[in-house]
């Protein structure tokens, strides 16, 4: 078996879980809110209406920005009524979800008891049912098969919209899926598409099995489809609960990319090795990692000094690197009570990048020669670059107008410069493919671009465990920027490649020689 | 008889500012047959609904034995009333016995009585036993109407309510069965209002019949009476039909 494929397999059984537990109580709940709140509508115009539009309205926002925008909202929440309230993980994923799964448990009830045979409801009546009785003998049975329907379809969205809650550090099958597209490493992927697709066909089969058994009021068929259901929950609630001794446990994050999960692994291993229980929370989004780190989410990560220095203390000035470390030491653990360890040893600044002989023909060795050719050029951006302050700067401070400006995902971005749709890209500077796909990086000689160095941060939680520090501690200075590329180039590469675990023991190994 | 059983009193119901009933009074014995006889929009159906307050009128008020019925918790007033309607309205997940059951049900009686209760129903409205766990889908037009008038029985209501009962049948099976309940009526000793625009049918099952046209009772008599004409020429032309064609008929068999 391919270490790839060993791996997924190896992160197979936690991710399951994680995911039916999350579909499976978001479901429960969007069928828990909706079908009292179907049954009022379903009478009621003036709370149909808007019910409708309003569940309609969530779905028109993309899973992946309803699951973001819990995250923010969630710690205004925090802030206002004073208490913890967990912003990143299990309870945003939640609400986003059982929020998308409401529109087709609602519409669908309503539209069972709206379409109800007028004479049946009139015999109801006639014959002197309760509104009670009229609704638990009559409208729920006849009602039943199209609200089951439509928790049918509400099952199959969740399964599949679970897979996004990566995003907000809720662990799912995406976590698969999102680090394997961000490694190309397509068997993991793969693995975690499959998961997803098998997952919601058995539960979509297993509901079907009880519309029918309602449909055709048959109880074994029905027994059936409820218990195996009931069944597969309860066992992912029990193995997911966590089990053994009561080691203290850390949050380690990472951001969406190979260096990041990388140095997560190095951090885990790390770690575990003194003792220490690990979760991960991977795919941050850039601005939401620094926050969970601040609010407690997370213990530990690696984040990088410019990045922090403008977006989180909106700074807009470029001081030398060691000054930038020392005000961010200062003011981070002041402002936030976080700890900034120190770097290890490499930057990963922003950078933009041509191919070496479209460079060398139109003569652009530095972003101010750039800035002469840009109007014929195109610039392929990663999803961030464009809306960051670092651009900003750089486009003030050079005049820099490109033709065209397009966003990629990173690895598409490599893509696209080299097969030529493309001119000019915005890279990491620690990006073995940069060489290895022939690249030059532009100089900056007016400065605009900031340091960023890598830095090692701790959360208010764990700032004073003197343990962790030490633990910790040899990482500090110890990976130079041609080490950190080979690492990542190990993981990026379209061939022989291996998987950030076996990068980071890779790192690990090469750590210990070096001392 | 000395007392009126069933009584409407100054019933008024308004409908998109029209007066689909306008100022109903009608005093009906106990063991009378009563036929509400009109065009369709007379307004028989709605006055027939306030009996049971499927339709609560504007004014007016309906008493039964002497009794408000808006003084009656409406499950339980309508539970002492047999409905039966040209929808029928079997509930297509229940069984015929289920169909059949579920008043006595309502109010609490046992299974195994509810049981007897059934196999003495389906004998009541001439179904085999058999019948008993079959799904209404699997049921003739006649067949579900001789349920749906069994569950209107089942909780020996004393008043039936009736609104084209075998409107939707063929002319056969609607001949038996308005024969059939006929007999039932007159053997249960029940009061029943029924709901016809069929001029015939009414004067061949009624004791009475009361025309109702736009909202107001044009004419109240006995077949006998109604049959020998009346001074309302819109009340005559109703009765004009059945004549004209049983006429017609006679002619022809005599042709024959």
């Amino acid at each position: 078996m391919s270490p790839a494929l060993a791996q997924a397999l190896a992160d197979l059984p936690t991710l399951i879980r994680a995911h039916i537990v999350l579909s499976g109580a978001s479901l429960g709940i969007a069928i828990l809110v909706g079908l009292p709140l179907a049954l009022l509508a379903a009478t009621d115009r003036r709370l149909r209406v808007p019910l409708l539009a309003l569940a309609g309205l969530v779905q028109t926002i993309p899973a992946l920005a309803l699951l973001a925008l819990f995250y923010p909202m969630l710690l205004l929440l925090g802030e206002f009524t004073g208490t913890p309230v967990p912003a990143l993980g299990f309870l945003p994923a939640l609400i986003a979800l059982s929020l998308y799964a409401l529109l087709p448990i609602v519409r669908n009830t309503i539209a069972a008891l709206q379409s109800l045979d007028a004479d049946i409801i009139e015999a109801a009546d006639g014959v002197g049912m309760t509104r009670r009785q009229r609704l638990l003998l009559v409208e729920m049975p006849l009602g039943a098969p199209v609200v089951l329907a439509g928790i049918r379809t509400a099952a199959v969205w969740t399964i599949g919209a679970a897979t996004l809650a990566t995003t907000v550090g809720q662990p799912s099958l995406g976590n698969l899926i999102f680090s394997g597209l961000q490694t190309e490493d397509w068997v993991r992927v793969l693995v975690g598409c499959a998961a997803s697709a098998g997952l919601a066909l058995i539960a979509d089969a297993l509901l079907a099995l009880i519309e029918t058994g309602l449909a055709r009021r048959s109880r074994p068929r029905l027994g059936l489809g409820l218990g195996l259901l009931a069944a597969a929950l309860m066992a992912a609630l029990i193995a997911g609960s966590p089990s053994g001794g009561r080691r203290p446990t850390i949050v380690v994050g990472a951001k969406n990319f190979s260096e990041q999960y990388i140095l997560a692994s190095l951090i885990e291993n790390r770690l575990a090795a003194a003792g220490y229980r690990i979760e991960r929370r991977d795919d941050l989004g850039s601005a939401v990692a620094y926050r969970a780190l601040a609010a407690g989410d997370v213990d530990v990560y690696v984040d990088y000094s410019g990045t922090l220095w403008t977006n989180v203390l909106g700074r807009s000035d470029t001081p030398p690197a060691p000054a930038m470390r020392a005000a961010l030491t200062r003011d981070l653990a002041a402002r936030d009570g976080v700890r900034l360890l120190g770097p290890l040893g490499f930057e990963n600044a922003y950078a933009l990048a041509m191919r070496r002989e479209r460079a060398r023909d139109l003569a652009i060795t530095s972003i101010a020669d750039l800035a002469r050719a840009a109007p014929r050029l195109r610039l392929a951006s990663d999803i961030e670059f464009l809306s960051r302050p670092e651009w900003r700067s750089v486009e003030s401070a050079y005049g820099l107008r490109f033709a065209d400006q397009r966003s990629y995902n990173p690895t598409f971005m490599y893509r696209a410069i080299a097969d030529g749709s493309a001119d000019v890209m915005s890279a990491f500077s620690s990006d073995g493919r940069i060489e290895a796909l022939g690249l030059v990086t532009l100089s900056d000689p007016r400065g605009a671009l900031p340091n960023y160095d890598a830095v090692l941060l701790l959360s208010p939680r764990v700032a004073g465990d003197v343990r962790l520090a030490q633990a910790l501690r040899p990482l500090v200075g110890a990976i130079p920027i041609d080490m950190m590329r080979r690492a990542n180039l190990m993981v990026d590469r379209d061939s022989d490649k291996a998987t950030p675990q076996q990068a980071a023991r890779w790192l690990l190994a090469r750590i210990v020689a070096t001392r | 008889m000395d007392r009126a059983f069933l009584e409407l009193n100054d019933i008024s119901k308004r409908h998109k500012g029209l007066a689909a009933l306008d100022h109903v009074s009608l005093s009906v014995g106990a063991g009378t047959f009563v036929a509400l006889v009109g065009p369709s929009g007379s307004g028989k159906t709605s006055l027939l609904k306030t009996i049971n307050r499927l339709i609560e009128p504007d004014e007016g008020s309906v008493t039964i034995e002497g009794v408000d019925v808006r003084q009656v918790p409406v499950a339980a007033l309508r539970r002492g009333i047999g409905y039966a309607f040209q929808g029928i309205g079997l509930f297509p997940h229940m069984s015929v016995a289920e169909n059949i059951a579920l008043v006595p049900r309502l109010t609490g009686m046992a299974e195994r009585q509810r049981a007897a209760r059934v196999a003495e129903l389906l004998d009541l409205v001439a179904l085999p036993q058999d019948f008993a766990p079959r799904l209404p889908p699997a049921l003739s037009g006649g067949q579900a109407q001789r349920v749906g008038l069994a569950r209107a029985l089942a909780a020996q209501p004393r008043l039936m309510l009736m609104d084209e009962p075998f409107g939707a049948l063929d002319p056969v099976t609607r001949d038996e069965l308005g024969t059939a309940y006929r007999a039932l009526h007159d053997r249960l000793g029940l009061t029943t209002i029924m709901v016809t625009h069929d001029m015939s049918e009414a004067l061949l099952l009624a004791d009475r019949i009361v025309v109702l046209i736009a909202g107001r009772i044009r004419a109240d008599a006995p077949p006998t009476a109604l049959i020998g004409g009346h001074d309302d020429p819109a009340v005559q032309a109703l009765i004009d039909v059945p004549k004209r064609q049983a006429a017609r008929l006679a002619t022809l068999g005599a042709r024959a």
